[in-house]
């Protein structure tokens, strides 16, 4: 009961930031919506036990990417005013490709089959990720690794100094 | 003589036991204890702030030969509250056109992920707020918190100097979590766990002063220099360089509102402190631990202590390095020793040393850590070389081509 209204309250706040992110005119005020949404996703994550997800989604989302997305918001001073507007030419095909998304995920959900388990999670459940990555998931997370090296090299090779 | 009695963990488990006599439910009263645990550690955490900026200013006094604070209470060690008073009393000012929801919001999310951070810390064996078993990875989350406080403050004051101080904090903050997670992750490898409670107990052998930091010195070494620049303190306190930027992202904070920073600052340091006691110095064990557990809660604050006078020492004795000399010695010798280190040690460990002689493997991970430590040196003194000097002559000389 006590862990349903938590989950109701936890899902609601997450709901409002995900729509304040949308919604917000400001766009450093977006962003910062955005880290709220992330948060509350995070707050999910331990609700479910699952520490080592919810701390990886604290991390990533928040420690890396929300604040690289502030950081790009600062630094590009004519957004930051509030005449920023929200729209531009392309507002009718993201409505439309919008409502696509949301007929497939419709579709997707009705479809699928969740399942669940009543077993507890396992005490050493950081351990099991660890084993599985560099076991049965071995080529999957080393794909994954070159692709983040290619894209560091790439993102230095774009932001070095050209002498010719 | 057994002293085993004197232990704080049977304490907690009495407090729960009488609230179940009470008539709770055994669950009920779990929940009542955490709540209790939070709100001890609350109050523990925001009243040691008073004694830890009594004692920094000591400190740096004794160190430049001054008397610091000596008028207010014996030793001057109720200073801190008169200043805490005059803060109080201050006018509470919010500049023109500051947004005022993000402006106010920002010193109370500077605050509060310092003050998670309690919540694993073991002050003696298996007294701690919650022994999650992504104890390391929960600290590193909430410095990513701390970063998002300090870029709404230098955003939400309206001012060029915040401003400034806000993208610092980006740039320093962000670089330097990575040297600071690697070099935590060092002893979590050792240990085999990234429970807090689980470092300080792995660390018990040689009649509790196996420490890691006998083994692995240079990995203590990034992580000490990472604490500096993650806790903004000198050398690495260009977030509030007063001769550069005024005061960094809190310039225009008055009153609580600034002292709010001003507790998340100390607070930090205790917290960095005790990690480093934590993870590096074996945290509670020590001799005789075993028998007498209250010792612990001793040694944790003996190690915790020495880290901060560590920290207020070279706060008090080195000058402030430069945005680029800062940015350097993170990308171009912290990482890239940090990573060395990582693998070299990963593969000692699988060599499984310890099967021939039980030193060896402490042996051969004292070698690596030497080896990287001079590595460091050398590195240290290529990458922080400044520019060439210039040749003697002020211009050179047209030479005609043939």
């Amino acid at each position: 009961m006590a862990l349903q209204a938590i989950f109701l309250l936890v899902s609601a706040f997450t709901l409002l930031m995900a729509l304040g992110a949308v919604l917000a005119r400001n766009l450093f005020h977006a962003a910062l919506f955005l880290v709220g949404a992330f948060f509350g996703v995070s707050v999910l994550y331990f609700l479910l036990e699952a520490e080592f997800l919810a701390i990886a989604q604290i991390i990533i989302y928040i420690g890396a990417i929300a604040t690289l997305i502030v950081f790009a918001i600062m630094l590009s001073r004519g957004m930051m005013g509030p005449e920023a507007g929200q729209h531009n030419r392309y507002a009718p095909f993201a409505a439309l490709a919008l409502f696509f998304l949301f007929l497939l995920v419709a579709w997707l959900f009705n479809i699928a089959r969740f399942e669940y388990s009543e077993q507890a999670v396992a005490p050493d459940a950081i351990a099991q990720i660890g084993r599985a990555f560099v076991t049965t998931y071995v080529v999957p997370f080393e794909v994954a690794s070159i692709l983040l090296v290619v894209a560091l090299i790439g993102a230095i090779m774009l932001a070095r100094e050209r002498t010719s | 003589m057994d002293l085993s009695f004197l232990d704080l963990y049977p304490l907690g488990q009495l407090f729960l036991d009488a609230l179940v006599g009470m008539g709770f439910t055994p669950q009920a009263a779990k929940v009542i204890g955490w709540f209790v645990g939070a709100v001890i550690l609350l109050l523990f955490g925001i009243n040691l702030v008073i004694g830890l900026i009594w004692l920094e200013r000591k400190i740096a006094a004794r160190i430049q030969n001054r008397l610091g604070p000596n008028r207010v209470g014996p030793f001057g060690l109720l200073q801190t509250i008169a200043d805490a008073l005059k803060l109080l009393t201050k006018e509470d000012i919010t500049p023109f056109e500051a947004d005022r929801l993000t402006y106010n919001l920002a010193p109370a999310l500077a605050v509060f992920p310092v003050l998670m951070a309690f919540a694993v810390i073991p002050f003696a064996d298996r007294v701690i707020g919650s022994d999650i078993n992504v104890g390391v990875l929960y600290l590193i989350a909430l410095g990513a918190i701390a970063t998002t406080a300090t870029l709404m403050a230098g955003w939400a004051s309206n001012n060029k100097f915040a401003l400034v101080g806000g993208f610092r904090t980006v740039a320093q903050l962000l670089s330097y979590e990575i040297p600071l997670a690697m070099a935590m992750l060092i002893p979590v490898m050792m240990a085999g766990t990234m429970r807090m409670n689980g470092l300080a107990q792995a660390q018990g052998q040689f009649w509790g002063l196996g420490w890691y930091v006998w083994v692995l010195p240079a990995a203590f070494l990034i992580f000490l220099t990472a604490v500096l620049a993650e806790g903004e303190r000198a050398p690495f306190d260009l977030l509030e360089a007063e001769s550069e930027i005024v005061a960094g992202f809190n310039i225009e904070y008055s009153g609580m509102k600034f002292a709010w920073f001003f507790l998340g600052f100390f607070l930090n340091s205790f917290v960095l402190s005790a990690i480093a006691a934590t993870v590096f110095l074996g945290g509670w064990q020590g001799p005789f631990v075993e028998q007498v557990p209250i010792l612990g809660v001793v040694y944790f604050f003996g190690k915790t202590m020495f880290m901060y006078y560590v920290l207020a020492w070279i706060r008090a004795t080195f000058p402030r390095v430069r945005v680029d000399q800062m940015m350097d010695l993170c990308w171009k010798v912290l990482v890239p020793l940090a990573l060395v280190l990582f693998m070299l040690v990963a593969i000692v460990l699988k060599l499984n040393l310890s099967a021939i002689h039980p030193v060896a493997e402490g042996a051969a991970l004292l070698l690596v850590n030497i080896v990287v430590i001079a590595l460091g040196t050398w590195m240290m003194g290529r990458a922080l070389r400044g520019p060439a000097p210039l040749a003697k002559r002020a211009f050179t000389p047209e030479i005609p081509r043939l």
